[in-house]
């Protein structure tokens, strides 16, 4: 039973943790709280699910060009909106993803109306596999995998490729990044593609797991970024683990102690961990000089 | 330009002749603005002085002090349930049930803004938006408080009257919020607004100026809570009954965008923005019977979208005004609103 807790548990958690991630990645580099990830990621799904059922095309070219889309996504949002405001405040930042929040969920919602569907793809929840008296789905283990790899796939991008090199570079410090002749505006833009990217993952493996409409991502999206907030938002392994620990310690206290209570309790644990370290667990907290 | 000669006379509540006389309309036509409309207009106007009280408040918070909160919806549901029960329960009469709603919403403030001292940008974001969701949750699974299907409004009476219609709670509502717009006014424009304005433009600067900062922000945090508990307590009487659904996070981003699109930092700016958003918040959801709009929306439904899905497009609208406030125009409608004054004192130059 307890094992059995713990895998599902790391299943949610590979999904929060993906969000935490794609969350910190924006964060990291424009100082941007995106609380427009969830909806990116759930319109990619949703392109998913037209490209599939309303053009019929095969479910690996669908959810390809859904990927394809959440880029360009990414990028374009950067480009037309936040690219656009003159020397933004933090909460001028938070506001305006927001704003761009609801027009995709508005869009989406216009285009797709508001009843939920089902999104065939991948009917994988089903089909169990048996470890003694451990039961894992092979959604949860594809789930488990594919964030794993991707995970994977971002570490090496971020430390052996010129573009994670010189966003990396971003992050540490804008101004040396631009005097080094780094395009930071163009960087900023590729970070928002990239971190789409990675959201949409979590949203196409989370639409099975529950049903496709526009407000699929809420959930996610306020337990990733309470993940990225516990991992400390500006460190990629902090937000990872985060997402995992919220996911295990989400289900057992379901299961143990108060299933009313289960989504309650990240909120309140994000409130006390931001009692005692007010800049989550895994990063340093700096003061801010005048 | 007449020169000011001490401190008493720049932060004067009306300063000149003009603005007493408009004082003195605005005050008479909110007298008489009842017996001239329909209930339904009424109940709007209602509806509209609810989210100023709010609006006002979350300004105290977001606009004076420089912090952020994405939980008012649940001071506002604390004032809400702690007002009927208190009424249905205790039977305390409404004032005094109102006033202390108001105070424990108001603990409640004082209560988060303990970790807000040190917390800032996305972890109090984060952090004040949990506190609306476990609120709103909270609430849905306590059975004293009526679960999914909320409880009925307890008669309002003041006294010996009983007050019933909207007509009639407006008469409730206005002076409550015409009062707590003053009381604004004068928490900003005396020592207490001076040291929040101070530590939104540095908290570091306003510390070294002696400014105590702990004392400021929670302060800032309890008064905006308590306003939004008095906004939650009236509410539960226009509504005529209250459920916990409604009080998520689209409301309180919605009391965001109300400080926001009226012009942070300005009293006033939280009296426009909170009409106008309201405003539209009503009349967005019937938009496909306006005349050329409505036809041009209903056919864009019917080639590109779906017709089922258009009320959303009032996500699209709100969306597109935060997007464009923080863009073009970030001191909001007061902002326009001073331009415009600012152009015609100065003209023909």
């Amino acid at each position: 039973m307890f094992t059995q807790l713990i895998i599902t548990g790391i299943s949610i958690g590979s999904l929060y943790a993906l969000m935490a991630l794609a969350m910190s990645i924006i964060y990291k580099t424009s100082h941007t709280p995106n609380f427009a990830q969830g909806e990116m990621a759930m319109i990619s799904t949703f392109v998913a699910f037209a490209l599939q059922t309303t053009y019929q095309f095969p479910l690996g070219i669908a959810l390809l060009g859904a990927l394809l889309f959440s880029l360009i996504l990414g990028v374009v949002i950067e480009f037309c909106f936040l690219r656009r405001a003159k020397n933004p405040t933090i909460v001028d930042l938070i506001v305006m993803t927001i704003g761009i929040q609801l027009i995709i969920q508005g869009i989406a919602g216009w285009k797709w109306g508001a009843e939920q569907k089902d999104f065939p793809f991948l009917d994988l929840d089903s089909q169990l596999v048996h470890f003694g008296d451990v039961v894992i789905s092979h959604l949860n283990i594809l789930t488990i995998g594919t964030s794993l790899v991707l995970m994977l796939l971002l570490y090496l991008f971020f430390q052996h490729t010129r573009m994670g090199t010189a966003m990396r570079a971003t992050q540490q410090n804008e101004v040396a990044a631009k005097i080094n002749g780094i395009r930071v505006n163009r960087i900023k833009a590729f970070t928002w593609g990239i971190s789409s990217f990675v959201g949409a993952v979590a949203g196409l493996f989370f639409a099975p797991i529950s049903t496709l409409d526009p407000y699929l991502m809420w959930e996610p999206l306020i337990k990733g970024f309470a993940a990225a907030v516990l991992g400390g938002m500006t460190s990629l392994g902090g937000a990872v683990l985060g997402g995992y620990l919220l996911g295990i310690i989400e289900n057992l206290f379901g299961a143990y102690i108060s299933l009313e209570f289960k989504s309650t309790v990240a909120f309140v644990i994000i409130v006390l961990v931001l009692w005692f370290r007010p800049s989550g667990l895994f990063a340093k907290h700096y003061q801010r000089k005048v | 330009m007449n020169m000011k000669r001490d401190i008493y006379e720049d932060v004067q509540l009306l300063k000149t002749g003009p603005a007493r006389f408009w004082m003195l309309v605005l005050v008479i036509s909110l007298l008489i603005i009842p017996f001239m409309l329909p209930n339904y207009s009424v109940y709007l106007i209602n509806y509209m002085a609810i989210n100023i009280i709010v609006a006002l408040g979350l300004n105290i918070l977001v606009g004076y002090t420089g912090q952020i909160s994405l939980g008012h919806a649940g001071f506002f549901a604390i004032g809400a349930y702690a007002t009927a029960l208190l009424m249905i329960h205790l039977s305390i009469p409404f004032l005094l049930a109102l006033v202390v709603a108001g105070l424990i919403a108001g603990a409640f403030g004082f209560l988060l803004g303990l970790p807000a001292l040190r917390l800032e940008g996305p972890y109090l974001a984060i952090a004040t938006l949990g506190f609306g969701m476990a609120v709103a949750q909270i609430i849905a699974r306590v059975p004293l408080f009526g679960g999914h299907m909320g409880i009925e409004a307890p008669a309002l009476d003041l006294g010996p009257l009983t007050v019933k219609g909207d007509k009639q709670i407006y008469f409730v509502i206005m002076p409550i919020a015409f009062f707590l717009t003053l009381a604004a006014r004068n928490i900003v424009r005396t020592r207490v607004g001076r040291a929040l304005t101070a530590i939104r433009d540095s908290d570091v600067a306003a510390e070294a100026l002696g400014v105590n900062i702990a004392y400021y922000k929670t302060l800032a945090f309890a008064i905006s809570a308590f306003y939004a508990g008095i906004g939650g307590g009236l509410m539960v009487f226009v509504l005529g009954f209250i459920n916990p659904n409604a009080f998520d996070l689209i409301m309180s981003i919605m009391f965001l965008i109300m400080v926001l699109v009226g012009g942070p930092g300005a009293i006033l700016g939280s009296i426009l923005g909170a009409i106008v958003i309201t405003f539209l918040m009503v009349k967005l959801d019937t938009i496909q019977t306006v005349p050329i709009i409505g036809d041009f929306l209903i056919f864009l439904s019917d080639t590109f979208f779906s017709r089922s899905g258009l009320p959303n497009i009032s996500n699209i609208i709100f969306g597109v005004i935060l997007v464009s406030i923080i863009i073009f125009e970030r001191m909001g409608l007061y902002g326009i609103w001073l331009r415009i004054k600012i152009y015609w004192r100065t003209w023909p130059f």
